[in-house]
């Protein structure tokens, strides 16, 4: 079994309330004077895939396993990299076009750390957190397969340094 | 350890509207095989074999994947569901 104790640093919250950017960044800078990067990534619901329409989707998850398997992200990008704070924010329910869905900021004390680490944790999020989407579109209603691409990409940080990531 | 004992089964996602089941709770009297538990589900839902034998399924045990062979015991919380699309 996977040790899971959170860092002090680390904020994961699973919601299905919208979350403001600005208020995220502030919480990762805010009384943080060590680190002089923070890297952000925000992922929105698209209006196309696959050819078809998107009018919104529903977002499905494994309360519990969702929280576990973040932290075990976030640790092991602490292992790989020298980082500050991490904030990981994924929202659940039903969501509409150009709607926030996923948030991740880290902060390090140079840019290459949360870089790499931001990158990182959202590749492994893709592959390992038990989330589903189901899109509703012109032709009605669709659970999302899973993109071999989201495999391979993740596969790529296991080719780096030899080693395999859970 | 021979006393009756039941585990908490979760299905996630396509699964679940496919079984028409989101929980069910498998007796058991012993410790036992994921591939086995999941052949115990399919013997009192025989209408299930299909959905629960596609292999592209992802099986946690506690929060944690595992693989078709690792070994369950009682209280632990079992779940099944397809590959993961968040983010």
């Amino acid at each position: 079994m996977t040790t899971n104790i959170p860092h002090a640093d680390d904020r994961i919250s699973i919601q299905t309330d919208d979350f403001n950017i600005q208020d995220e960044v502030n919480a990762l800078e805010n009384n943080n004077l060590i680190d002089g990067a923070v890297v952000t990534f925000c992922g929105r619901v698209r209006n196309q895939n696959l050819g078809a329409n998107v009018k919104g989707l529903t977002l499905e998850h494994y309360p519990g396993m969702t929280e576990k398997s973040l932290q075990n992200i976030i640790n092991t990008a602490r292992k790989k990299w020298n980082i500050g704070r991490v904030t990981v924010i994924h929202r659940v329910g039903k969501l509409l076009i150009g709607e926030q869905i996923v948030f991740v900021g880290v902060t390090s004390k140079h840019r290459g750390d949360a870089f790499s680490a931001n990158e990182f944790i959202m590749d492994f999020l893709k592959i390992n957190a038990p989330f589903w989407k189901k899109e509703l579109t012109d032709e009605g209603e669709k659970w999302l397969d899973a993109k071999e691409s989201d495999t391979n990409k993740a596969k790529l940080w296991n080719e780096q340094d030899g080693s395999q990531h859970n | 350890m021979s006393e009756l004992h039941t585990i908490k089964v979760s299905f996630f996602a396509a699964l679940r509207e496919q079984l028409n089941c989101d929980e069910l709770q498998l007796p058991i009297t012993n410790a036992l095989t994921v591939d086995q538990a999941k052949q115990q589900i399919i013997a009192l839902n025989p209408t299930w074999e299909a959905a629960l034998s596609n292999e592209s399924l992802f099986t946690a045990v506690n929060h944690d994947i595992v693989e078709s062979d690792f070994i369950i015991n009682p209280s632990d919380e079992l779940a099944f569901f397809p590959p993961v699309t968040g983010g």
